[in-house]
């Protein structure tokens, strides 16, 4: 992989205009992948999910370097129905149509920041990985006081012309004090055997609020790889919304630092998984100071030999007393080869705090289905009844009404 | 005068931290082939021993301390300690306890454990362990009659090879990890227990530790056999000087239950702590595991940790056995610089097996105290059953409370309840007790008495007793 790695390394920084300095940088995160390469089991985060291995598997040999010279025509037909929106369309990793239609001009900045290489708040090889090799990166800032008329949807496809590549996708946002953003993430793919390591970054300032949904959706065969971190000052609100199931690997990471007071992180989570699918979900809530809150909801239905793993950590500074902290996951497991594993974590430093968390894993309860076949329908009804009640719980943690219902038609549920 | 006093001070926090002055005959410093030959010669022990031994050293030599823990310490240089300390009089085994050396006799007197048997509280067998050597075991008759063992470990070598030999290392192999893999190697004493078929042992089985030497290391090593249809109950309580210096103290147990048969394990942990700075106190890195291996069997873990600079253990049940019984009930409490972490596996095998968990933590002072636990239940295990609880207490701003669980569920017939809270007393309770005339101190015993009760329930009588006492004890002054 070495070779590999130094080849390519070698082809992007000659498409890109970089500073002696900005390459000597993606050349300092290069050699700290290479020393660590994928990560793996023997790490405690991916004590569940070997990526190395998943990789190895799944893809091979793979190459991180794809021509961004060329264009890719934008297939409309992906575009959601009976939303209107703001659309950013990433075409195999590259940024083919960033379109604010809705919103005015002038509250809402994208600044490219290809050449200047931040830092991540991330631990993991991946973000070196990702450093290395991404060749466009946008910030885009919402002004003061402004809140999006519309929602903003990313459309991450890709097509058949990539195979076994590395993507690796950046994106800086920063919301201004008392700024609104809603951002949905739709993945779609129609290519096979690739690595998506994708990188944001939130800094949310006094009085914001974020939204942040990620759908993965339709079925495909890459790996995906989503790391958030999100900054939160006073008064500042984030809402994750996770749905977790097209993909053959997917894990999504949220790292969330709730700075100011009164600030509060809610990260819901549904896996609906089939087939030898492999998902995680991992966050890490950072109470920081005095009076936040946070809330996490994750909820499983697993079928066939699909695996999922929750884990979920809440850390409590010495100084955030009057912390609220709860955490819930629960899982349904449908066939005898499914898999649950779940470390939910308090790491707790102050002692005027309210903490808790839960976990649950079982069998569809036969009693309840008994009831309802008892009442006329028929096993599968029943089943399905349940099922849709279990994960409209967490549908319903939406607090966006348009989204919400956006939500419900993907996944089928109906009222 | 001012030294006296503070002498006394010292002593109404830990009132086992005095020392018997007795002669050792000591292993020569170090760990080494030869230190294991000689541990293995003083003993007489027969030439398999020797090898599991040596068996166990070679592994040990490659490898390496874990650091994973969240309680982290000094480095502990392995070579600067002593592995077998015992006292002189013991060179020749006294053939009844008129010919116990009377220092000895005294200092079990004072911590609370007559040996003269016929002032002992009737119903409890007791085998003290001094350093690396047991020096009395009582009510022996008593239990020969109904064919239950119960003696030193080392006697067993030598009288009971065949049961040693099978049982010996099938829980905890001699290729376990660091700690378990150096108690293989250089294990001094220890008891031995077993139950033949059918028995209902007749009373509490218990072993009492003592360290008493300095720069020694503390190696036991605990079996019991509960043999088809067979109970026992077995309690074990630990003290230790007060010493500047931290002392290792790495036990193995190791418990054997057949088809139908049930181990009760108590424990109460009161090893020295250090002082109010943290400095000095035992290193309590212990590995305890049950192997449920028969059908209907039953393995219940209590413990009350509230001794100890470091606690690091994790005692464990394999349910192996189709419709075996896992129990663990903690209580684990830290004050001061303490550092406690602790929990529990159970590892589901067989089917409609099932198991329990409650954990209570309390942390005061600056001290620091995480739940670890694992459970999982694997493809085979249909129809099991898991149910965790781990509460913590906080009461102070400076200290930690944490929870690690892992929870693994391979089996979609099988369930797994996980819950864990972490809080303060809450200013309601508090208030609702001081309004009906009790003062702050008295409330908070209540409170933690009642969060604590349904782990001191599960202990013996006598222990439960005492247990209360020292919870009330180990969290005096920390109110406020």
């Amino acid at each position: 992989m070495k070779e590999q790695l130094q080849k390519d390394f070698k082809n992007i920084i000659e498409s890109l205009t970089l500073s002696q300095k900005d390459i000597e940088i993606k050349k300092f995160y290069l050699d700290n992948f290479i020393s660590r390469g994928f990560p793996n089991r023997k790490e405690e985060d991916w004590k569940f999910s070997d990526l190395k291995q998943i990789i190895n598997k799944n893809i091979g040999e793979m190459s991180f370097y794809t021509d961004y010279t060329t264009t890719n025509k934008v297939d409309t037909s992906v575009y959601v129905d009976g939303l209107e929106h703001n659309k950013i369309v990433f075409i195999n990793g590259r940024i083919e149509k960033i379109d604010f239609d809705y919103e005015k001009k002038d509250q809402i900045e994208i600044i490219d920041q290809s050449e200047t290489i931040n830092k991540f708040n991330n631990t993991n090889s991946l973000s070196d990985l990702n450093s290395a090799f991404t060749n466009k990166s946008f910030k885009i800032a919402v002004k003061k006081d402004y809140q999006l008329v519309k929602p903003l949807i990313i459309y991450h496809t890709t097509n058949s012309k990539i195979w076994s590549k590395n993507i690796n996708l950046r994106l800086n946002f920063e919301l201004s004090e008392n700024s609104c953003l809603r951002l949905i993430d739709l993945y779609s793919d129609n290519s096979e055997k690739n690595f998506l390591n994708i990188f944001y970054n939130f800094d949310l300032k006094k009085d914001s609020i974020l939204k942040n949904y990620k759908v993965d959706k339709f079925k495909n065969k890459n790996i995906k790889y989503s790391f958030n971190n999100i900054e939160q000052d006073k008064n500042s609100i984030s809402e994750t919304f996770i749905l977790s199931s097209g993909s053959n690997f997917f894990k999504n990471e949220i790292n969330c630092n709730l700075n100011g007071k009164y600030s509060s992180a809610f990260v819901n989570g549904i896996f609906s998984l089939n087939n030898s699918n492999h998902h995680e979900i991992r966050t890490i809530i950072n109470h920081l100071t005095e009076n936040t809150k946070s809330y996490q909801l994750i909820k499983s239905v697993l079928e066939n030999n699909s695996k999922a793993v929750y884990q979920g950590k809440i850390f409590v500074n010495s100084n955030a007393q009057k912390t609220d902290g709860y955490q819930l996951s629960k899982a349904i497991l449908l066939n005898k080869d499914a898999e649950f594993n779940a470390k939910p974590e308090l790491e707790i430093y102050a002692d005027d705090v309210k903490c808790s968390h839960g976990s649950a894993s079982g069998n569809l309860n036969e009693n309840s289905i008994f009831y309802l076949m008892s009442r006329g329908l028929s096993y599968q009804q029943s089943r399905e009844l349940l099922i849709n009640g279990f994960l409209l719980d967490v549908v319903e943690k939406i607090t966006d009404p348009e989204v919400k219902n956006l939500i419900k038609n993907m996944i089928g549920i109906k009222e | 005068m001012d030294n006296r006093q503070k002498e006394i001070d010292n002593l109404k926090d830990y009132k086992y931290g005095f020392t018997t002055d007795i002669e050792n005959t000591r292993a020569p410093k170090g760990l080494n082939e030869n230190v294991i030959r000689f541990i293995s010669n003083i003993k007489k022990e027969p030439q398999w021993m020797l090898d599991f031994r040596l068996r166990a050293y070679e592994r040990f030599k490659q490898l390496k301390e874990p650091d994973w823990q969240k309680p982290k310490y000094p480095k502990i240089d392995y070579q600067d300690l002593y592995y077998y300390s015992a006292p002189k009089s013991m060179k020749d085994k006294p053939k009844n306890l008129d010919e116990l050396d009377p220092k000895l006799l005294e200092t079990y007197k004072k911590l609370g454990i007559p040996l003269q048997e016929q002032k002992r509280l009737n119903g409890i067998a007791v085998d003290a362990v001094f350093d690396s050597v047991s020096v009395a075991t009582t009510f022996r008759e008593e239990l020969t009659k109904q064919g239950i063992i119960f003696c030193p470990i080392s006697e067993a070598i030598q009288n009971h090879p065949e049961l040693v030999k099978k049982y010996l290392g099938s829980v905890i192999p001699v290729t376990d990890h660091f700690f378990a893999t150096l108690n293989s190697a250089v294990f001094t004493d220890g008891s031995f227990a077993y139950i033949p078929e059918g028995v209902r042992c007749p009373m509490e089985l218990s072993t009492y530790f003592r360290i008493n030497a300095s720069k020694t290391g503390q190696f036991e090593r605990t079996l019991i056999v509960a043999d088809k249809g067979s109970y026992v109950s077995y309690l074990e309580g630990c003290t230790a000087p007060m010493r500047d210096e931290n002392q290792l103290h790495a036990a193995n147990v190791e418990l054997v239950a057949l088809d139908d048969a049930e181990i009760k394990y108590s424990t109460v942990q009161n090893w020295y702590p250090g002082d109010k700075d943290g400095k000095g106190g035992i290193y309590n890195f212990v590995t305890k595991r049950g192997l449920c291996k028969g059908k209907n069997s039953k393995i219940s873990w209590t413990q009350v940790e509230t001794g100890s600079a470091i606690t690091w253990k994790y005692p464990s049940c394999i349910l192996k056995g189709d419709n075996s019984v896992g129990e663990f009930y903690s209580i684990a409490i830290t004050n001061n610089h303490q550092k406690a972490d602790t929990g529990t596996k159970m590892i589901h095998l067989g089917k409609n097996t099932k198991s329990k968990i409650i954990s209570k933590g309390i942390s005061a002072g600056s001290s620091d105290m995480t739940y670890r636990g694992l459970v999982d239940i694997s493809t085979k295990a249909t129809n099991s059953n898991n149910y965790t609880q781990c509460d913590s207490l906080l009461m102070s701003n400076k200290c930690g409370a944490h929870t690690v669980p892992y929870i693994k569920n391979k089996n979609s017939e099988s369930n797994i309840a996980h819950e864990a809270t972490t809080s303060k007393i809450s200013e309601e309770q508090l208030y609702y007790c001081q309004q009906r005339g009790l003062n702050a101190e008295e409330a908070v015993s209540l409170i933690v008495n009642g969060f604590c009760k349904e782990v001191l329930q599960q202990l013996p009588m006598e222990f439960a007793v005492e247990a209360q006492k020292l919870v009330g004890i180990s969290l005096e002054g920390s109110v406020g």
